[in-house]
Order: structure tokens, then C-alpha cells, then sequence
């Protein structure tokens, strides 16, 4: 077992663990935000650079300090390592930069967005952005292209975390999709705008960060946040069917994989689940998803979040008070 | 002064030919190696000869060879860097195209040493002019037993291979390379894996420079201790100098390491001198990506000494004052030379071969080229030069491979050194407009 201390939390990781994944296991707020790293894509990771953290301490053996910010969802853990994420300031001047360069070319059309309120890039720049924008100049314009009927590819939207890439490549077979271009012109596509022809292409929708990649059956239809997500399942001869389901009332909205609290979906699940089965009797419904508190989708939810949310010290005090009077 | 290791024979005709390389003394390296030396005897003369790579960082060679992954089964693999695509830089390609054998003789040496049986020669796609050039003389080198198997009747065998790149500057990164190598886009892994244990199809590979592994064969033939004889303190040897830019006699020289700043400038058999007995303005003596220094700093360190062509003296002063030998791209700038102008001209081209893998390369070279594009073109202001100035901090460091070091130093250097010109820029942009700009302005317009 290796030892790793971050932000002063030390604890016991496998040989092969990654910085953010010893993070993780610690939990809370020494966690560095992921944009591009994917536990269950090989190969992801180390592009965004939201996730650099500052090494303090290489290694028991060799306390001396890495000479750069180093992208912690890639560094293997060395025993003895003493890492700062949320202390350094440096680590925090770094982020704040990147936030900027992701937001430079980032359209910010939050409000025609499907993905906003549940964006991973709306967090980050809440977190760690900066209020006013330093850029003037025009941004890079692509037009909207459908990948299929069922998926649409706003680029303009994206940031190139090329985890829809992996995903194409690792989960949905046959290489048809990939990165054209170079630079700041890079572009998501498929081999002539073809379709991606696999059962499991729609998993890009879910692992998009940002709303590049959405779901065609649900554009437009409804905002995530006036949708209760339900957790539900059915019998899937090609996936597991576990899903959650987005629920107005009875009717399901859409249906998404169930994701963890890192925002990464537990078990990839398939294109028929996902857009074609959108009636109540094709689902088990067990029950509402547990949500973070802080999340915007939290907002119109009535039942599921079952410990009270602002715990009152003095409410037995108040109701004894009201029964005396 | 004055002793050639690597151009000795370079004016020698049809030297590109085997038989008249052979004839001088070519590939008698490789007999020596093969039958007379151990490769650990050779690893030892390059640890020995204080070589450093060519290419622009300056590792010693000899301990970047021991790192190479010996315990491991798999095949070991030798690659030479000839992806010489930074503006300024043109020494690797004079040394292929007049003398491909000295960097084949070099490299059965290096594989030898290194237990390798495939080494390729990855070429920029541009160099389509030299893979001709170069497959003739493996083609020669396989007639003559000095490549295929069994070499000169020992056990050793060695293939080699010429493969051009697609033209792209951020394949000359050693990673991106054995990407593109392998066939895919040339993107720089992230490290660590170092290429020394998962290189080329994830086997322990070298990358070199070419100048790196064409001075092998003169250390395997004189010995580590004749090598570092020559040259300065740890900067030993020779180096190819690409000299170009407002000075009389552009071109590749090859200078001993150690040689002043100001007698490489203005001494007859180097420069010549500034063209038109113009003042000097500036120097960027390593290529596009190292920091441009005025006159005062380049002739004269900080603390006053006298500059001089060595990898420790040019970096004196660091960042502040000093600058980077590099890959010795030599570019040396008039007094009506437009440094806003050149440092525009340098951020396009890293906007444009940025590979758009990590964010602050791929969003920070293009805006830094729209900042310098509106100050060149006379629509700038005040806040714009610290706002370029804190671009270029925050790209530095925070990028996966050096070309995005390599586009925020030039930048900010210039700021540094030159923050009159940028002011003055923002101050007169009706003047600023009406300059016409020599061989660029030329360039532009010439449709």
C-alpha cells in the first residue's frame, strides 16, 4: 500500500492508484475537478488540465517538489507523495486560467442549452471562474450537425475532452468518430457525418461534459430541472437497463445512464433503452434518485431527498413551546 | 577554432554517395563497434564525450541512453527525430541531404550500443525531397553489409527505415512522433510513461536528434575524451548553427561550442555582419520557441561577462536576461526589424500547429495571435500587452508538451525586452499601418 497525503488527509492507496483517484477515495473537497478523465475509458484523462495539482513532496523517498503542476487523473501515486490541490494558491491561479481558456471559445448560450443545470463546465466556472471575461475577440463558429437521427453535435459547445471519442472507440465497436483538424479549429465528426451504427453510441451524450453532444428525442422538450429523475430498470436483452428515469408527472422525458456522485455513469446502457422506450409501463420504477443538495435539478424536487435538508436545532424546543402556549 | 566533426567532408562532391563517403573514412565507426567494442564500451564513450541532444532541450545522450529499459523482453527501438519544422531551425536538413550516410554510420552505432534491431528515421512531411536522398543511401548501406543481418559477419543485425510525417511541427515532440510512427494522430502522450519503458508500440524506445546521432560515430572513432576536448565546459563538441535573418551570409555553419556571441555575429567566415551596416537590434539564437534578447544581453550577460555560443552562457540569467541555445536556429534582427510584428508572425504559427489536445495551448496560442494580429494591424490598447503578458504565464508550465512553453516564451520576451515597440504600437497605429515590411510585406501581397 502507498501512502498519499492531500490537503493534509493522509491515506492508504493500491500500488497503480492515480492522484484524483486517491482523492476521491478521500472524498469532499480535497477532490480536483475532472473534465476529460473517465474512470472507465482508457486512455482519458491529462487534456483539460482542470485537475493539475501541486506536488509538494515527490515521493518518501525524494521530498523534492515536482517542478510543474502535475494533471493528477494521469500521476501514479508514489509512496510518501504529499500532494496539495485546495491549498496551494498556485494550484488555484492555474485553474481559474484554464476555466478562462475552456470559457474563451465556449458559446455561453446557457439559457438554449439542454445540458445547463447539469453541466459539468457551468460547475466548474461557478466554482472557479472568474465574474467578468477578458476576451474580445470573435469566437470559433461550427455549424450544428446531426450524428444520426438521434444524437446532435453542437461544437461550437465543446471542449474537446475527446471522451466521446473513447467512448466510440471502447464501447461502441468500430472506429467511425474522431477529432479532424488540429488546434483551436479541432472538430468532433464522424467519417462523412455518417451515424455512429452501434448499439451503444448514445453513452457519448452521457459522458459529454458540456451540452455538445444531446439526446435529439429530448431537445427542447423540457429543462432538467422541472423533471424528477427516478431510478428505474427493465429486463434489456443487450444492457443491463438500469437507468434513470426523467419524469414530468407519468410521462418520461428521457431516460440517462445512473451516475455516481463523480458525475460518471455506472453502467453504460443502450440505445434502445435510451431513446425508444420512453412509456411509463416499460419501466420499473423503484424510486426517486438521490440528488447532491447543491445541484440546480434538486430544485423541484418534493419527496425524494428524505433527511431534511436544514436541520433545525431548536424545532422539538419551538414545538414544545407552541403545544404549552 | 575552427575544428569540423560533422561538415568536415560535407563539400567533398557526390560525398552522398557510398563510395566516395566510404573512400573518407565513412562507416569505419561501425567496423570498429561491431567487431572491437562491447555496447556497454559505447554507451560509456557517449557518457564520456559530454554529447547533448541537438534538438533543442540539451540532455545529455549518454544517461538519456541508460535510462533505456533493458530488463524487459521486448524489442527495443531507435528513432531519429529529423521533424525539423521550427522557424529558424534548418540544420538537420543540410546535414541529411549532403551527408545521409554519417547519420545512418551514426546510427548503427547508437543501435548496437543500445541492443537494437529497427531504427527509423521519421522525417517531416515537407522533407519530401529527402526521402529519396536518404532511402538511396539505406539502400547502398543494405548492398554494402552495413545494414540486414548479420553485419560485417557478427551477430548483429539491424533494419532501418525512412518514415515521412504528415507536416505537422508538434510531431517533432518525441511522443507525438512515435504516435504519428505508429499511424495515428500525432498527439504528445502524457508522460510519465517515459518513451525510455513504453515508446514505439509500447516498447522501450530512443528518440535522437539527427545531429545527436551523427556525432556518434565520431565518438566511437576518437573516443568520449577527444569529443570533450572540444567546446566549453559541459557544452563539448561541435554544433550546427542555422544562421538567417538581416546578416550577410546566411546559412549552416558548424561552430565549436564555446565561441563568442559577437565573433559568430560579425566575424567574416561565420555572419558577416548586419546587412546594409545596420545596427543589431535583437537575437533569438535557438529557434522560434527560445526568448528574443536585445543587443545589450545578447553581445554581454547581465553581470557583464561576454556572451558565448554555449548552452550554459546563453541561459545566463535565466529568464529574466537570458535566453536558450535550443536547437541553434540563429535569427538575428535589424534595427528596422518590427519585433511586434515578428512576435505576431511567431504566434501564428504556434496557433496554427497547435495540436488541440490540452486547453491551454489550443485556446491560449489562438488568442494570443488575435491580441498581436489587432496591435500589429494598429487596433490594440494599453491593457492588451499585460493581458498578453499574463496569457503567456498561464499557458507556461500548464500544457502537456512544451509547445505550449515553446509559444508563451517568445511572446513574452518580447513584451519583456521590447515593451516600447508594443506601446508604440498602441500609441501611432496610423503610422504603425503604413510601414511595409520587407520580405513579409512582400509575401503577403504577392497575389
Amino acid at each position: 500500500m502507498l501512502k498519499i497525503t492531500i490537503d493534509n488527509q493522509t491515506i492508504e492507496v493500491a500500488e497503480g492508484t492515480t492522484i484524483l483517484q486517491a482523492a476521491r477515495k478521500i472524498g469532499g473537497s480535497v477532490v480536483p475537478p475532472a473534465m476529460c478523465w473517465y474512470s472507465k475509458l482508457d486512455g482519458s484523462g491529462g487534456k483539460c488540465r482542470t485537475c493539475l495539482v501541486k506536488v509538494s513532496e515527490g515521493s518518501a523517498k525524494d521530498p523534492r517538489p515536482l517542478p510543474k503542476l502535475v494533471a493528477s487523473c494521469r500521476t501514479p501515486v508514489i509512496d510518501g507523495m504529499v500532494v496539495q490541490n485546495k491549498t496551494s494558491p498556485e494550484v488555484l491561479e492555474a485553474r481559474k486560467a484554464i476555466v478562462e481558456f475552456l470559457l474563451i471559445n465556449h458559446p455561453l448560450d446557457c439559457p438554449v442549452c439542454d445540458q445547463a443545470g447539469e453541466c459539468d463546465l457551468q460547475d466548474l466556472s461557478y466554482d472557479n471562474g472568474k465574474v467578468s471575461c477578458r476576451y474580445q475577440e470573435s469566437r470559433r463558429e461550427f455549424d450544428v450537425i446531426d450524428i444520426g437521427n438521434l444524437i446532435k453535435l453542437h461544437m461550437n459547445r465543446c471542449i474537446l475532452c475527446f471522451r466521446c471519442v473513447y467512448v466510440a472507440e471502447q464501447i461502441a465497436g468500430k472506429r467511425v468518430h474522431g477529432i479532424l483538424y488540429r488546434g483551436d479549429v479541432s472538430e468532433i465528426s464522424t467519417y462523412i457525418k455518417n451515424s455512429i451504427p452501434n448499439d451503444f453510441s448514445g453513452n457519448i451524450i452521457d459522458v459529454c461534459p458540456v451540452g455538445a453532444l444531446t439526446d435529439k428525442t429530448f431537445r427542447f422538450k423540457n429543462r432538467v430541472w422541472f423533471l424528477k429523475p427516478m431510478t428505474a430498470h427493465r429486463n434489456c436483452p443487450t444492457c443491463s437497463g438500469k437507468v434513470i428515469a426523467w419524469m414530468f408527472g407519468n410521462e418520461i422525458y428521457r431516460i440517462t445512464g445512473r451516475k455516481d456522485e463523480f458525475g460518471e455513469v455506472e453502467e453504460f446502457i443502450c440505445n434502445k433503452c435510451r431513446f425508444e422506450k420512453k412509456n411509463i409501463n416499460d419501466w420499473t420504477v423503484e424510486g426517486p434518485t438521490t440528488i447532491k443538495r447543491h445541484s440546480v435539478i434538486s430544485q423541484n424536487h418534493y419527496e425524494e431527498i428524505k433527511t431534511p435538508s436544514i436541520i433545525n436545532p431548536l424545532e422539538e424546543k419551538m414545538e414544545k413551546q407552541t403545544n404549552d402556549e | 577554432m575552427g575544428r569540423k566533426i560533422l561538415l568536415e567532408n560535407s563539400d567533398i562532391p557526390n560525398i552522398k554517395s557510398f563510395d566516395v563517403f566510404r573512400a573518407h573514412g565513412g562507416y569505419f565507426s561501425v567496423e570498429k563497434a561491431l567487431k572491437t567494442m562491447a555496447p556497454d564500451e559505447i554507451i560509456e564513450e557517449v557518457k564520456k564525450s559530454g554529447l547533448r541532444g541537438r534538438g533543442g532541450a540539451g540532455f545529455p545522450t549518454g544517461l538519456k541512453w541508460t535510462f533505456l529499459d533493458r530488463k524487459s523482453n521486448k524489442p527495443r527501438y531507435l528513432v531519429c527525430n529529423g521533424d525539423e519544422s521550427e522557424p529558424g531551425t534548418f540544420k538537420d536538413r543540410y546535414l541529411m541531404e549532403k551527408l545521409p550516410h554519417l547519420l545512418i554510420e551514426g546510427m548503427i552505432c547508437s543501435s548496437f550500443a543500445l541492443g537494437v534491431n529497427t531504427a527509423y528515421i521519421y522525417i517531416r512531411g515537407e522533407f519530401k525531397y529527402l526521402l529519396g536522398i536518404l532511402n538511396q543511401a539505406i539502400n547502398e548501406a543494405y548492398k554494402n553489409g552495413f545494414l540486414g543481418k548479420n553485419i560485417l559477419g557478427t551477430n548483429f543485425s539491424l533494419d532501418m527505415y525512412v518514415h515521412p510525417g504528415a507536416g505537422a511541427y508538434i510531431c517533432g515532440e518525441e511522443t507525438a512522433l512515435l504516435e504519428s510512427l505508429e499511424g495515428k494522430r500525432g498527439n504528445p502522450r502524457i508522460k510519465p510513461p517515459f518513451p525510455a519503458v513504453v515508446g514505439l508500440y509500447d516498447c522501450p524506445t530512443v528518440v535522437n536528434n539527427v545531429e545527436t546521432l551523427a556525432n556518434v560515430g565520431y565518438i566511437v572513432n576518437f573516443g568520449g575524451d577527444a569529443y570533450a576536448s572540444i567546446g566549453l565546459g559541459k557544452s563539448t563538441g561541435t554544433k550546427l548553427i542555422s544562421a538567417c535573418g538581416n546578416i550577410n551570409n546566411p546559412g549552416v555553419y558548424e561552430i565549436e561550442l564555446g565561441m563568442s556571441v559577437e565573433d559568430f555575429i560579425y566575424k567574416e567566415e561565420f555572419c558577416g555582419g548586419i546587412k546594409d551596416k545596420l545596427e543589431l537590434k535583437a537575437v533569438v539564437p535557438g529557434g522560434s520557441s527560445v526568448p528574443i534578447v536585445p543587443k545589450e544581453l545578447i553581445l554581454f550577460t547581465a553581470s557583464g561577462e561576454k556572451r558565448l555560443m554555449t548552452y550554459e552562457s546563453l541561459a545566463e540569467g535565466g529568464f529574466e536576461s537570458g535566453t536558450m541555445l535550443g536547437s541553434g536556429g540563429f535569427i538575428v534582427y535589424d534595427e528596422n526589424a518590427c519585433i511586434v510584428r515578428n512576435t505576431w508572425n511567431f504566434s501564428r504559427f504556434y496557433h496554427h500547429e497547435s495540436c488541440g489536445q490540452c486547453s491551454p495551448c489550443r485556446e491560449g496560442t489562438g488568442w494570443m495571435e488575435k491580441i498581436l494580429w489587432r496591435i500589429e494591424h494598429g487596433h490594440g490598447n494599453m491593457k492588451d500587452i499585460d493581458l498578453l503578458v499574463s496569457i503567456a504565464d498561464k499557458i507556461e508550465g500548464n500544457t502537456i508538451c512544451p509547445l505550449g512553453d515553446a509559444a508563451a516564451w517568445p511572446v513574452a520576451s518580447a513584451i519583456r525586452h521590447f515593451r516600447e515597440d508594443f506601446i508604440f504600437h498602441v500609441q501611432y497605429p496610423e503610422i504603425v499601418k503604413n510601414i511595409k515590411h520587407g520580405a513579409l510585406y512582400k509575401y503577403e501581397n504577392q497575389d
